[in-house]
């Protein structure tokens, strides 16, 4: 163990939201909470992102009073990563929900396992 | 030299039997076994209903997967090492964490000379207030490019699986024909709480959203998060109102010109950014006054074009999903 | 700040869990969308405002919806409908009697 588990609390939480969304899509058979853990394994990774730019007590970076010293704002980069991924991370899950939505209405279930039972029923 | 045999001794011979046989004059059993002609064969209907009753017995006994002992300890199986595996898996990221520098440091090899550069001369250079725009928008503009396509795939993949229309032989598509045709049906008809607050409502969140989409460069927001608002905006509307009145306005015609329009002109104006930036040529884009509305040349119409496209995607995502098609 | 943010970071957790504990789809669509919101409140207490906005209208706002519509779809807000879905499979499909959570 090194010595900064307790100071880097943030990513640590991010790091156990992480395993909640990844358990959550081993382990629901319903489609549904599989894409809702997709989306927090999302949030945790932009979490632990955000958390590696912020610096304490500096402020957002935007521009105050014609300052542009490095000492004044926090790290740029993974905002503007995170930014984008926030949006693409929409379309995934509509993608996600319009697939959910064509299965429902070929095997009227949402079980993943009875899915794949009827598909095999069906000898495929 | 043998000598040649009469005619109907001849026919008693075998040989004379063997060859005629050999040359397909003769069937042997003709006349010897008695044959009756067959009777055509017809199916029992319900003897193949029945067959297919077994049939589908026999598939459920297989694939019971309730009474499967086999299957029901691989599932025991399946579950105790995912569970594991997960921990496993946060034990590790939890170790790796301790051993990362503070949060809140400011000496990290994540703030290293580039994010300094972008601090520095980002005012100068993109004349954005906002830094992040700046960067997301000129010097990183071609990877928020690919992520406005991206958004525009997504739209047209979520039309794919679930476009309702008919082709043009009027024939319903095939793989979406087991839809319900329209989810227009359980619309609330008139529902006079949610018009009321959605006339107060809605022009605000639209202006809300012009307001962050014009706003990018000089405080947060942006054409992400103010296409966002106004896409919420056409929703709320089209949710009070019913798709009537948005049809007078977006349809998949709009949607297409919209779309087109935006990231053409997005891929165009930063070509032109980028060719002269590179060769060193004298660029036509004024940059402004840092501040002013209209400044930091080409970030604002940018901000713009991206903000049309996310608003038209997020729209179109709910029209979709409603009822198939926009 | 820091106490705030740990209780934040805390309501995530809590969020995350009950997601998938929770028996009704439409609860954990409904968890998922607060889990957006603190999440929103986080990116403001680590200085990023344009995340905190874009979390706001995005998470919070257009997925949950788009999940909402997507529960509508497979009738799993209104019992009735369901059942009645339930019954059209019946005729259907005699062997498989559509059961979901």
């Amino acid at each position: 163990m090194g010595p900064n588990l307790w100071i880097n609390y943030g990513e640590a939480v991010a790091a156990i939201l992480f395993c909640i969304g990844f358990t959550n899509l081993l382990l629901q058979t319903n489609l549904i909470k599989k894409i809702i853990g997709l989306n927090i394994m999302d949030s945790a990774i932009y979490l632990f992102l955000a958390e590696k730019g912020y610096i304490a007590g500096r402020t957002a970076p935007i521009v105050t009073d014609g300052v542009t010293n490095v000492e004044a704002y926090i790290n740029p980069i993974p905002s503007g990563l995170v930014l984008t991924g926030i949006v693409v991370s929409v379309s995934v899950s509509a993608l996600m929900l319009s697939l959910t939505i064509r299965l429902y209405i070929r095997y009227h279930s949402l079980d993943l396992d009875e899915i794949a039972a009827q598909l095999k029923k069906e000898g495929r | 030299m043998s000598k040649r045999k009469p005619a109907e001794e001849y026919h008693k011979t075998f040989a004379f039997h063997f060859f005629s046989w050999l040359r397909g004059e003769k069937d042997p059993y003709l006349g010897n076994v008695e044959m009756k002609p067959q009777k055509e064969y017809e199916p029992d209907p319900e003897l193949h209903l029945r067959h297919e009753k077994e049939h589908d017995a026999i598939l459920d006994k297989v694939y019971d997967m309730k009474h499967n002992r086999a299957l029901g300890l691989f599932h025991r199986l399946y579950q105790a090492t995912s569970i594991l595996f997960c921990l496993f898996l946060m034990a590790l990221l939890l170790v790796t964490i301790s051993h990362l520098p503070a949060t809140g440091a400011a000496v990290k090899p994540v703030n290293n000379e580039v994010a300094a550069r972008y601090i520095e001369s980002g005012l100068e250079e993109t004349g954005a207030v906002n830094i992040v725009a700046g960067m997301i928008l000129d010097y990183r503009a071609f990877d928020t490019l690919g992520e406005s396509h991206v958004l525009f795939v997504a739209t047209i993949t979520v039309l794919i699986m679930l476009r309702l229309d008919k082709n043009k032989k009027g024939e319903p598509n095939p793989l979406t024909k087991d839809m319900n045709p329209n989810d227009r049906i359980y619309e609330p008809k008139n529902d006079a709480i949610l018009q009321m607050v959605a006339s107060f409502l809605v022009p605000i969140i639209i202006i809300f959203g012009i307001y962050i989409i014009l706003n990018g460069h000089l405080g947060p927001g942006g054409g992400f998060s103010g296409g966002a608002v106004i896409g919420a905006g056409l929703i709320l509307y089209l949710n009070a109102f019913g798709f009537g009145k948005t049809e007078r306005f977006f349809t998949e015609k709009t949607y297409k010109w919209i779309c087109f329009f935006s990231l053409s002109f997005y891929c165009l104006a930063k070509s032109y950014s980028f060719y002269t930036g590179a060769n060193h040529l004298h660029s036509i884009i004024p940059k402004g006054t840092p501040g002013a509305i209209l400044s930091s040349g080409l970030i604002l119409p940018l901000n713009i074009a991206v903000g049309l496209v996310v608003a038209c995607t997020m729209y179109a995502f709910y029209a979709m999903f409603r009822k198939g098609g926009f | 700040m820091t106490a705030f943010q740990i209780i934040l970071m805390g309501l995530l957790i809590i969020c995350a869990v009950s997601v998938s504990f929770s028996k009704n789809l439409l609860n954990s669509v409904l968890i998922y969308m607060s889990f957006s919101l603190v999440m929103s409140l986080l990116w403001i207490c680590l200085e990023s405002p344009d995340l905190a906005i874009t979390e706001a209208a995005v998470g919070a706002g257009i997925t949950s919806v788009l999940f909402f519509v997507t529960l509508k779809k497979i009738h799993a807000i209104n019992v009735a409908e369901k059942e009645e879905e339930q019954k059209a499979t019946q005729r259907n499909l005699p062997e498989n009697g559509g059961k979901d959570e």
